[in-house]
C-alpha cells in the first residue's frame, strides 16, 4: 500500500527530497516553496521560501551539498543555501533569458545545474568564485522551441533535453572553467560546450507530440522519453542509437524514471504509474500497472450497497466520481526516494490533486506477481 | 332572375375552382421543388432571377400584378422536369471487404501537402467505412495493426466533421470498436499528430 501525504488542494508542480529523505521541498502551484520536515512521525511545515514573483516551475535539491535550486516563470532561478540558523538564504542566478524557465536539474557532481526555458535555450550555470555569483552559459542551437525537461548523464557532462518541437536532444554541457576534459562515452568523444551529440524525433512519421520528460539510465547508455502522443520511447547509444517506441493506449505520460538498468516507471494523465521493461534486444514492453492494489469493484451494484447509499447519503445511484487509482488527478512528477537509478526500491509521485505518494517496490512486486506480463 | 342567380353561382364556383387549381398547382410545385436536388434548384433560380420588375410599368398600370408581366414571356416548356438531363448514376457496389479497408489505410496520403488529394482519399475512405456492414466492423478492426488503427481513427474524426445522412451513427459504431481495441491513446494521437489526414 503506497504511503500518501496530502498537501492540501493545490496541485504540486514540483517536489524534491533532501539526502536522507527527512525533508521535502514542494511548490503548491504558487511562487512559494514549502519545506516540510519529518518529525516525530508526521510532516510539519518548516519554512516557506518566498522570493519568486511568479509560479515556481522546477525545484531540485542537491543531496551532498544541501543546496536547493528553484526556477520560476519570472525568468529567474535562485540557489538556496542553509545558513547556521537553519534558515534558507537565496542567491540570484543570472540566467539571461527573456522567457519563463521551465525545469531545472543539478548535475550529478553538483557543481553546476541546467535550466530549460521558453526562450528556446538551456542555461548551464556554475559558480564563479572570483565574483562570488552564479554565471550561465547558453546552449541555443538547434533548439527550435521551449525546452520542457532535462536530465544529466552520470558523467556530469552530457545533458538530455526534451522540447516542444517534438525532439529529444543530447548536448554536451562541458564547462572548461570548472572541470576536466571528459572521457569519451558511447554518445561521442569530442564534447565542446553546446555540441549536439544526438537528436531523436518523438515520432517516426512526423510530429508526434511534445516531449514531457526525459531520463538517462544509470549507465548513461540508454535514454527514455515520454511524449504527449501517449508514447514512451527508449534510445540506446551502445546499440547505435537504436530507438524502440511503444504507442500506448492510455492517456499521455508526464514523467518517467529509470528504476534499474532495464526497468522504468512512467506516470502521467492516467493517474497510475506504469512499469515498463526493456528486454535483451532493446525493445521496450509494458510490464504492468503499479496501482493494482486499489481496484474498485466494478462488477455490478449489489442491492446491499444500493440501500446503504440510500440510507447514508440519500443517493439512489452508487456511481462514485472518484477514480480507482490512488491519485485522483494527473501525476506531474516522479522522484527517486530510496536507492539509485541502478536499483531503486522506493519512488515518489506528486500530482495535481495535491497528493504525494511513496511507492515501495517490494510490496508492489508481490502484488504484481499475480498479474500477466504482456 | 333565376338565370343571373344561377350564373352568379357558377361564376363563384368557377372562381373557387380556379383558386383550387392554383393551390393544387402551387402545392405540386412546392413539393417537387423540395424534392429537386441542388443543381436543379439553382438552374430554376437562375432562370427566374432574370425576370425584372419594371418600376415604370408598375406606376403606369397602377397595380403590382400588372407590372410583373415579364413572366408571361417565359418559355415554360424549357423548365419542364423531363427536360432536365440527369447524370448517369453508377451501379450500386457490393460491400467492400476488409482487404479494401487495409489498402485504403495503407495508402493514406498523410505526408501529402495537396489538400485535394487528401479530400479525395477521405471520400474513398468514407465510402468504404459507411458501406461496410455493422457485423464486419469488429472483424475489420481486429485485423488492423496499431498504426493503421491510428489512421482509421483520424479518418473517423474527419468523417464526423462533414456529416451526411446517417453517417455519424455508422461512424460512432466504428469509433466504439476502435476505442475498445486501441484505447484512449489512439484518440490522443489523433489530437496531437501534426500530420493530419
Amino acid at each position: 500500500m503506497p504511503e500518501s501525504l496530502s498537501f492540501g488542494i493545490d496541485p504540486i508542480t514540483a517536489h524534491a527530497w533532501n539526502k536522507d529523505r527527512t525533508k521535502l521541498a514542494i511548490s503548491p502551484n504558487s511562487p512559494e516553496v514549502h519545506i516540510y520536515h519529518f518529525q516525530r512521525g508526521e510532516w510539519k511545515l518548516e519554512e516557506i521560501l518566498k522570493e519568486h514573483d511568479l509560479k515556481v516551475t522546477g525545484i531540485d535539491w542537491a543531496p551532498n551539498t544541501n543546496r536547493i535550486v528553484t526556477c520560476s516563470a519570472d525568468r529567474n532561478a535562485y540557489v538556496w543555501t542553509q545558513s547556521e540558523e537553519k534558515k534558507w538564504k537565496p542567491t540570484l542566478v543570472l540566467l539571461r533569458i527573456n522567457r519563463a524557465a521551465t525545469c531545472v536539474r543539478w548535475s550529478p557532481l553538483e557543481n553546476k545545474f541546467a535550466v530549460g526555458s521558453g526562450a528556446r535555450l538551456i542555461s548551464v550555470c556554475y559558480f564563479e568564485k572570483e565574483n562570488d555569483w552564479w554565471v550561465s552559459k547558453h546552449i541555443k542551437k538547434p533548439i527550435r522551441s521551449t525546452v520542457t525537461c532535462l536530465d544529466w548523464h552520470p558523467n556530469d557532462v552530457l545533458l538530455a533535453a526534451g522540447s516542444t518541437d517534438f525532439k529529444v536532444r543530447v548536448f554536451s554541457a562541458y564547462i572548461k572553467e570548472i572541470e576536466d576534459r571528459p572521457v569519451s562515452t558511447s554518445w561521442g568523444s569530442k564534447m565542446p560546450l553546446g555540441l549536439m551529440m544526438a537528436e531523436f524525433s518523438n515520432s517516426t512519421n512526423g510530429a508526434g507530440g511534445w516531449v514531457h520528460s526525459v531520463n538517462f539510465s544509470s549507465s548513461g547508455d540508454r535514454i527514455a522519453w515520454v511524449g504527449h502522443d501517449s508514447s514512451i520511447s527508449i534510445a540506446d547509444a551502445s546499440k547505435g542509437m537504436a530507438v524502440s517506441v511503444i504507442r500506448t493506449d492510455v492517456l499521455p505520460f508526464l514523467a518517467c524514471l529509470w528504476v534499474s538498468e532495464n526497468r522504468l516507471i512512467a506516470a502521467g494523465h492516467g493517474c497510475c504509474p506504469m512499469l515498463f521493461e526493456v528486454n535483451e534486444t532493446g525493445k521496450v514492453q509494458f510490464a504492468g500497472k503499479l496501482d493494482a492494489s486499489l481496484k474498485k469493484e466494478t462488477s455490478g451494484v449489489s442491492a446491499m450497497k444500493k440501500f446503504q447509499s440510500l440510507d447514508r447519503q440519500a443517493r439512489t445511484e452508487t456511481n462514485d466520481t472518484s477514480l480507482g487509482t490512488l491519485h485522483q488527478n494527473a501525476i506531474t512528477s516522479v522522484c527517486l526516494h530510496t536507492g539509485n537509478k541502478a536499483n531503486a526500491t522506493k519512488f515518489s509521485t506528486a500530482g495535481v490533486d495535491g497528493l504525494l505518494a511513496i511507492w515501495d517496490f517490494s510490496n508492489l512486486e508481490s502484488a504484481m506477481r499475480g498479474l500477466k506480463f504482456n | 332572375m333565376i338565370i343571373p342567380v344561377l350564373s352568379y353561382k357558377y361564376y363563384q364556383r368557377s372562381l373557387q375552382y380556379k383558386k383550387n387549381i392554383k393551390i393544387q398547382r402551387f402545392q405540386l410545385e412546392y413539393k417537387s421543388y423540395n424534392k429537386m436536388d441542388v443543381s436543379r434548384r439553382k438552374f430554376r433560380q437562375e432562370q427566374y432571377s432574370s425576370i425584372n420588375y419594371h418600376h415604370s410599368e408598375y406606376e403606369r398600370r397602377g397595380s403590382f400584378v400588372a407590372a410583373c408581366s415579364a413572366f408571361r414571356k417565359i418559355d415554360v416548356d424549357q423548365y419542364n422536369e423531363d427536360n432536365y438531363k440527369e447524370d448517369e448514376c453508377g451501379e450500386s457496389q457490393s460491400p467492400p471487404s476488409i482487404e479494401a479497408l487495409k489498402t485504403v489505410l495503407r495508402n493514406a496520403p498523410i505526408s501529402s501537402r495537396n489538400q485535394m488529394v487528401k479530400d479525395a482519399a477521405l471520400n474513398v475512405v468514407m465510402q468504404v467505412l459507411l458501406s461496410m456492414k455493422s457485423s464486419q466492423i469488429e472483424e475489420a478492426v481486429n485485423a488492423l495493426d496499431r498504426d493503421h488503427l491510428d489512421i482509421l481513427m483520424k479518418y473517423i474524426y474527419r468523417g464526423f466533421e462533414t456529416p451526411s445522412e446517417g453517417s455519424s451513427g455508422q461512424l460512432l459504431a466504428w469509433h466504439e470498436k476502435v476505442h475498445a481495441v486501441a484505447g484512449v491513446g489512439c484518440i490522443v494521437r489523433v489530437l496531437t499528430d501534426k500530420k493530419r489526414v
